[in-house]
């Protein structure tokens, strides 16, 4: 009613100055009036402006005063013309009309206060309830009798909030429904033409997407894969951790004695503790080579233990897959090979920001007759600019299995430093030639962690946010595509 | 990794002038160790004790050295400072001599049979005339640590002891004893101890007592006796107080005892051919003979040359380089590998390699080899690139994106890029802007022209599907042809990325989180309109789509794409009785991030 009445009025008049005239004019509650100005504001039908008035209110001791008169009357009228006593006259009245009634009336010269009281003048107006009638019905009073009905609390002053109102950009002398949605019913019914939308709220997001996730270390690992794949390396089946001591460490001619044998470093095996078999004659090449050396070594000059070799333990690398593909490549016909493996290892380590108990191990080898440190440099630079690094340097380190050693460094434009990325270098003919391979034969191989990487790549500076159980699934969610080796 | 900690202005005297910091780790790296950390003396004490004082101006500065595992002879000032002396240039590798001395004037040390029950091995030497000053004196001390941690796998392998000579009177003898017979004054204690309680004694000391295990349970401990019965040294535990060593001490005992004999050889090599500096005829040590009760007997220690016979052609095809012989010779000779090379006249030149008794890592040519190629410099190697193949990156970003948008539950459609004129321009509510490639002889009115977007194919999916059960949600990645003057042929393609819904409502809400989705795996942050650092969605007025509810994506400033609420009209033109909500963008924008 309020909203037909409002847009039928602007249709032949230019603006409506007042809403609260408007309700009272149109007998329509301001309130339902001010509730239309703002939905009809809102979709642009009309423009409204705020308009603020300050008017008084009676509080409720004024009400009660509009209705029953003022204190000092009612006591005036309860007193006779004869006089009454204090006492019989507190009985007639209500205690607080009472007590303003006798300090107002004696004010107003009105009684004859004391033991007996009785009237001083015979006739009284009671002005005060006239005010408050006349503020209750919206007209105005002069300024001294409202700071008197003020001081008595008797009214109090209200904001009044009403709006002039003014045709907006859509009027129309009738609103048309507002949509949310197109939907089946409308494309059926044809309304569709007839349909208002709501304002969309494009500076907002969309709500969130539903579907699945892939875990970001595994789309970096699925990018690796794709460049070792592209790099034409075959993958190694490294799905299995428990490993032997031999495989682990004595094949690659690690000697029983280094520190990496430690159960500070290898999680070794209560259950199953050793390996039930190994193949005999390359152990016993394994042992001469580590105790007295062959293949033009010097060898280590130590007794070689058996039971050393059989303890099993969670692999500390994947090389040990490594050698036992190598070991197998030895067994027929020379072929060359490029084999890579990206899979879990384990070490006995303190976990920290940069340390867990499981990582991943990136590994790639080539095997091949006449491969030389250059062509270590060669695939390395190939595999990191792929990834992004482009700018290495290699270190000279010390490795037990391979020789010359190689530790990685590439150039950080961020961190504006070199950072150690990897490690590489040329397997020991200690190594390779007990497994029988010929002696021109050469295995490069370098060797990094999936994880750290990763962290570079994503900014992680704890590896625990990353990996494990601890992750938020919500960066699990909000992780974009993995762009290795796109670019 | 091991790591030593040497004074900087120390090594800088040792090594004959100063570097930068940046300089000093060049060379480091260059050789194989790594400055790992630069500190004070007093900065590791406020560490320990968690103190937060300031430093003062005069501290020492120490620098701490990483040093590869093999190499012992790098494990002191002294010897490091001799590498990389070498490395510059500056001096020849030193010759180290065994004092020629008679067999009878000979120190002596016998081995009773039953140390073989618990620690079988012992070599022996003295360093004569030697003049320690204080810097030496710890070096000497921290040296003997550095190998205890490391060869010596915490003395379970190998013990040092090193003792005042002029002290004691040989010839000695090395035994093993119950411990309740053995009563001596150890080192830094006044009072006699028996064996067994030093061992009680030894529980609550921090340093000593995980020693104290290799020898605890044993019936017998290893002990060593000069002649007049003064206990020299209780292996692997502590030496006598009597026999102590100290700033005068002019000559030095050092026994090594072991399990492993090998390994103890190289710890006696390290000691004495490291502090040989000091003594008054430089690099010389005087030999003891151990003899055994079987009468057996050795000379020890054993400073000889290993000779190993290299071939040329091993050390350049391993490398990859081709180095004349007199070039891997001289860099070897930086490696403290002294060479020489055969020259013959034909067949293969062979070097032959002097590998010094400190560098017990060389154990096979591959060493050799690499040392040539750390002192030729890693980084001088010229590169072979191996055979490999580069996918298009454009490919591999559309197949990341279909998987993500497929993980999103969209259905993938492959629609043909030909279609009628009517289909790409009219049905879409679209004039021809002239922007397609127009085929002149179609067979039929189906391929008049190649699409310019992915709407027709997709709009005839879901027309073609009326009885699939709704929502169906379909996407495609796929490429356009548009005229492009630039091109030779006057024509270019377009990779784009197109989704729909389509349901008893428009899904208009569900299109643009999908749009927010995509956006976020691409790694586009969403910005508030006008910022050009990510993306953004702006209100639009395409015709194919319902007003007011069809908005442009914009992308780094760039428009990109649109999306929204099908027109009506449109869904008409191809027979959809439901309504559907559309994006469609270019995805090359987001090749170069």
């Amino acid at each position: 009613m309020a909203e037909e009445a409002i847009l039928g009025f602007l249709e032949s008049h230019a603006e409506i100055a007042d809403s609260g005239e408007f309700a009272a004019q149109h007998g329509i509650d301001h309130n339902e009036v001010v509730n239309v100005i703002k939905s009809l504001h809102g979709f642009r039908y009309i423009d409204a402006q705020d308009i603020k008035r300050e008017t008084w209110v009676l509080t409720e001791e004024g009400k009660t005063y509009a209705e029953a008169g003022s204190p000092e009357v009612q006591l005036f009228l309860a007193v006779p013309p004869e006089g009454i006593s204090r006492e019989e006259l507190q009985k007639r009245l209500d205690p607080s009309v009472f007590k303003i009634g006798t300090a107002q009336a004696g004010k107003n010269k009105w009684v004859e206060m004391g033991k007996q009281i009785s009237r001083k003048v015979q006739h009284v107006d009671d002005k005060v309830k006239d005010m408050l009638t006349r503020i209750k019905d919206g007209q105005c009073i002069d300024a001294d009798n409202i700071k008197a009905l003020k001081a008595r609390k008797l009214i109090t002053p209200q904001t009044w909030k009403g709006y002039s109102v003014k045709r907006g950009p859509n009027y129309a002398p009738k609103r048309k429904k507002a949509a949310t949605d197109l939907t089946r019913e409308n494309i059926q019914r044809g309304d569709w033409r007839e349909l208002e939308f709501k304002e969309y709220n494009f500076s907002a997001k969309g709500p969130p997407a539903e579907g699945g996730h892939i875990h970001p270390l595994l789309k970096v690992r699925q990018q690796l894969k794709n460049i070792f794949l592209y790099m034409g390396f075959e993958e190694m089946p490294t799905n299995n951790f428990v490993e032997s001591s031999f495989w682990n460490f004595d094949a690659l001619f690690q000697p029983q004695q280094h520190p990496a044998r430690d159960s500070h470093d290898t999680f070794f095996l209560k259950v199953p503790s050793t390996t039930r078999e190994l193949p005999e004659d390359y152990v016993e090449r394994v042992k001469r080579v580590h105790e007295s050396g062959g293949y033009q070594s010097r060898g280590y000059g130590y007794e070689w233990k058996r039971d050393e070799a059989n303890k099993n333990l969670l692999r500390t690398h994947t090389t040990a897959v490594s050698t036992r593909m190598l070991y197998l490549l030895a067994q027929k016909p020379f072929e060359p090979k490029k084999y890579f493996s990206i899979d879990r290892v384990f070490r006995n380590e303190a976990v920290d920001r940069t340390h867990l108990a499981e990582f991943h191990q990136i590994e790639g080898l080539v095997c091949d007759r006449g491969l030389t440190l250059g062509d270590l440099i060669g695939v390395l630079h190939d595999f990191f600019s792929r990834i992004g690094m482009s700018k290495l340097r290699f270190k000279p380190a010390y490795n037990p299995y391979t020789e010359p050693s190689m530790e990685i460094f590439s150039y950080h434009e961020g961190l504006g430093k070199w950072v150690e990325i990897g490690n590489s270098g040329m397997f020991r003919p200690e190594m390779l030639l007990p497994m029988g391979l010929p002696e021109d034969v050469r295995v490069i191989a370098w060797g990094l962690s999936l994880e750290r990487p990763t962290m570079i790549l994503y900014g992680i500076d704890n590896i625990r946010d990353l990996f494990g159980h601890k992750v938020d699934l919500g960066l699990i969610k909000k992780n974009p595509i993995c762009r290795l080796g796109i670019n | 990794m091991p790591t030593v900690s040497v004074g900087r202005d120390r090594l800088f005297a040792a090594l004959g002038r100063t570097y930068t910091q940046e300089e000093f780790e060049d060379l480091c790296f260059s050789f194989g160790i790594e400055l790992d950390d630069v500190t004070t003396e007093k900065a590791i004490i406020r560490k320990e004790k968690h103190l937060e004082e300031e430093a003062d101006e005069d501290e020492e500065v120490i620098y701490k050295i990483e040093i590869p595992a093999n190499r012992y002879d790098l494990l002191c000032l002294e010897g490091l400072a001799q590498a990389l002396r070498v490395f510059n240039k500056q001096e020849d590798t030193p010759q180290y001599s065994i004092r020629n001395i008679s067999k009878e004037s000979m120190l002596k040390m016998h081995v009773k049979p039953e140390t073989s029950q618990i620690r079988p091995y012992i070599v022996c030497a003295v360093l004569r005339g030697i003049t320690f000053d204080e810097a030496s004196y710890n070096s000497f001390i921290d040296l003997q640590d550095k190998l205890h941690q490391n060869i010596c796998r915490r003395r379970t392998l190998v013990a040092i002891g090193t003792h005042d000579l002029d002290t004691l009177k040989g010839p000695f003898s090395y035994e093993a004893l119950p411990p309740s017979s053995i009563s001596f004054v150890p080192l830094k204690q006044v009072k006699n101890f028996r064996a067994d309680e030093l061992m009680e004694f030894y529980k609550s000391d921090m340093k000593l007592k995980k020693f104290l295990h290799i020898i605890e349970n044993s019936p017998v401990f290893p002990v060593i006796y000069d002649s007049q019965r003064t206990v020299v040294s209780l292996p692997p535990i502590i030496n006598g107080a009597h026999s102590a060593i100290t700033l005068k001490t002019k000559n030095v005992l050092i026994e090594c005892t072991a399990t492993d004999l090998t390994k103890a050889k190289i710890v006696l090599n390290t000691m004495v051919a490291t502090f040989s500096s000091y003594c008054e005829k430089k690099y010389e040590v005087e030999p003891v003979e151990v003899i055994y009760s079987n009468g057996e007997s050795f000379i020890c220690p054993d400073l000889s040359l290993y000779n190993m016979e290299v071939s040329l052609s091993y050390v350049n095809d391993s490398i990859g380089a081709t180095l004349k012989a007199e070039e891997v010779t001289s860099l070897l000779n930086r490696m403290q590998l002294s060479a020489k090379h055969t020259v013959p006249d034909e067949g293969p030149c062979n070097i032959t390699v002097s590998v010094p008794p400190t560098r017990s890592d060389v154990l096979h040519p591959c060493d050799v080899m690499e040392d040539v190629a750390i002192a030729y410099g890693y980084n001088n190697i010229p590169k072979r690139k191996p055979a490999s193949l580069k996918p298009l990156p454009l490919n591999q970003l559309t197949d990341l994106i279909r998987l993500e948008i497929g993980m999103n539950g969209f259905t993938e459609v492959l629609t043909w890029l030909l279609c009628s004129h009517k289909e790409n321009f009219a049905m879409l509510n679209r004039n021809d802007d002239g922007s397609a490639v127009i085929i002149s002889n179609p067979r039929s009115s189906d391929f008049e022209v190649v699409r310019t977007s992915l709407m027709p194919g997709i709009l005839k999916t879901i027309g073609h599907n009326k009885d699939h059960p709704k929502p169906i949600k379909i996407y495609e990645v796929g490429d356009i042809a548009l005229l492009d003057v630039e091109k030779d042929v006057g024509a270019t393609n377009r990779r784009l990325f197109a989704a729909l819904y389509c349901g008893a409502n428009s899904g208009f809400e569900l299109i643009h989180g999908l749009v927010d989705r995509l956006m976020e795996v691409i790694g586009v942050p969403f910005v508030p309109a006008g910022d050009n650092t990510g993306y953004y969605i702006e209100r639009s007025n395409e015709p194919e789509f319902l007003s007011g509810r069809q908005a442009s994506i914009i992308s780094k400033g760039k428009q990109i794409g649109h999306f929204g609420i099908v027109h009506p009209e449109v869904l008409k033109n191809f027979d959809i009785t439901d309504p559907c909500s559309f994006v469609s963008l270019n995805i090359e924008n987001f090749l170069d991030f």
